[in-house]
This record gives C-alpha cells, sequence and structure tokens, in this order.
C-alpha cells in the first residue's frame, strides 16, 4: 500500500488580518503532522513572516491581490509553499542582522527568523506569477508524520538555506 | 488580540504593562504612539513589561529596537519586564538579548533606573 500526501490549500485576500488565519491554519497542520508545541510555534512564526512578506512587501498591501498557501505533510517533513503576486526579492541582498552593524536595525530579521525555524528555505520569482517561497521542517528522528505521506516532488526542489 | 497597554507612574519610572501581540500594523503602530507620546511628555524612563505579550514577530522585535534607540537618543533608558519564554528566544536568537536591559523583577528593575548604568 502507498501512502498518501497530506496536503492543504488555502487562498486568501492580501489583507494583515489574514496573517492570523494563515497562522491558525499552520498550527492546526502541524500539530496533525505530529510536531510539538515548540515547533508548532516555529513553524507558525515562518509563516507569519512568510505571510507579512507576501502582503505587505509582495502585494503592497493591496487588498484585490491573494496569497495563496500550500501545506504538504509527506513522510518524513512538513512542506509549505506561499506564492503571492508580486516581483519577488533576492534574500541574498538582505543584510545579516547580526552584524554589530545591523544588530539595531529595525526591520531586516523576517527573513532571518524564517531560516532560524525551518531546515530548508527558497524564493522562487515566477516570471510575471508573482514569487514564491518555499519552506521545508524536517521531521526529527524518532516523530514521523501521523499522515504518512510519500517523497514526490521533494527531488524536483532546488532548495538555499 | 491586538496590543493593549496600561501605563503607570513608580516613583521616576513609567510602567507600561503591554498585552497581546506586538506585529506589523496596528501593534506596531500602537506601541510606537505610546512610546513618542510618553517621551513628549518628558517621562524618559520607560520600563515595558512584555508579561502579557502573547506574539511578536520581527516588526515588533524592529519597534522595540525602535523604542530603545529613541529614548536613548533622548536621554532616557528603556529596559524590558517578565520576557515571554517566546520573546526571550527571539531576542536571543537575534543577538538582542544583550542590547537590552532585561528584568525578571519589577522592583529591581524600578531600583535599576537610579543606579548609573555600568561602563
Amino acid at each position: 500500500m502507498i501512502p498518501e500526501t497530506s496536503v492543504v490549500e488555502v487562498t486568501l485576500e492580501s489583507d494583515l488580518k489574514n496573517v492570523e488565519v494563515a497562522e491558525e491554519i499552520t498550527r492546526r497542520v502541524a500539530g496533525t503532522a505530529g510536531f510539538d508545541e515548540d515547533e508548532q510555534t516555529r513553524i507558525e512564526m515562518a509563516v507569519h513572516e512568510s505571510m507579512i512578506n507576501a502582503i505587505w512587501h509582495g502585494n503592497k498591501n493591496d487588498s484585490s491581490k491573494s496569497v495563496w498557501l500550500q501545506f504538504t505533510i509527506h513522510r518524513d517533513r512538513l512542506e509549505i509553499h506561499i506564492r503571492d503576486q508580486g516581483v519577488g526579492f533576492d534574500p541574498k541582498r538582505i543584510p545579516d542582522p547580526l552584524e554589530s552593524d545591523n544588530l539595531l536595525n529595525v526591520s531586516g530579521r523576517g527573513i532571518f527568523l524564517i531560516r532560524a525555524f525551518m531546515d530548508e528555505f527558497k524564493v522562487e520569482s515566477l516570471n510575471g506569477a508573482g514569487t514564491e517561497v518555499t519552506m521545508v521542517k524536517r521531521f526529527s528522528s524518532g516523530i514521523q508524520s501521523k499522515q504518512g505521506g510519500t517523497d514526490r516532488e521533494h527531488e524536483s526542489h532546488n532548495t538555499t538555506s | 488580540m491586538s496590543m493593549k497597554a496600561t501605563i503607570r507612574q513608580v516613583d521616576s519610572v513609567t510602567v507600561v504593562d503591554v498585552s497581546g501581540r506586538i506585529t506589523l500594523g496596528e501593534g506596531c503602530t500602537q506601541l510606537r504612539e505610546l512610546i513618542r507620546d510618553q517621551l513628549s511628555k518628558g517621562n524618559k524612563n520607560l520600563l515595558l513589561n512584555l508579561g502579557d505579550v502573547t506574539y511578536i514577530d520581527s516588526s515588533g522585535i524592529g519597534e522595540l529596537v525602535s523604542a530603545y534607540t529613541g529614548v536613548s537618543k533622548q536621554g532616557g533608558a528603556l529596559k524590558l519586564l517578565n520576557l515571554t519564554k517566546k520573546v526571550h528566544d527571539l531576542l536571543q536568537i537575534t543577538k538582542l538579548y544583550t542590547v537590552f536591559d532585561v528584568h525578571d523583577d519589577e522592583a529591581g528593575a524600578i531600583a535599576s533606573f537610579s543606579k548609573p548604568a555600568s561602563a
């Protein structure tokens, strides 16, 4: 028997009030996947920061636009995709917030926190179709998804961490 | 739940009891206006009690940094009280824990404002 991958997809209006909706969905999915409370919080925060980037920076706080989220529970990991309708950004151009010169900067910590909380992170511009962020959280050894799942598609991701 | 704040005066220190979410949008804006308002009233010794903060994001952390530098530039001091585990962990990860003067005892925090800052 081949176990099935569990997928949750949702499209939200690009409005800051929907960040909390995305957080709630994330916590439920991460809990269902088997992550403990601390890990759920970290995953939730990574999605929060990605949602802020998508709504505020990507879609320029334009509520006529939308943000698409997809959560896939695989056997060994939770994979999250968040897509906006913006032009994208290069995470390599964001200054390191831990550098002493940047420590007291007011902004520039969102991507850093996502990298700190997730195992994999990449940003992809979709040629006029928006920007898609992919984040992966692997189950630690001894914990396996409650949902089972397959490894399909994973090999095609060129993940940057 | 958005951010809520109540302000009380203890000796020469303005204690701000913050609860709820300090996140991009309403929470950050409220905190910024609150700090600006206190500085305009000449209250330069500020103690932010974050014990009931349920959520803070990168923008909220940025707002705390902005408050810290803004108060310092005015010759005052901004200190933090009662960090939750989430806020504590975020300040550790971002290396800001050593930047802020953090306390877990209000009386001690109040007293620290009357001591000269260590070099």
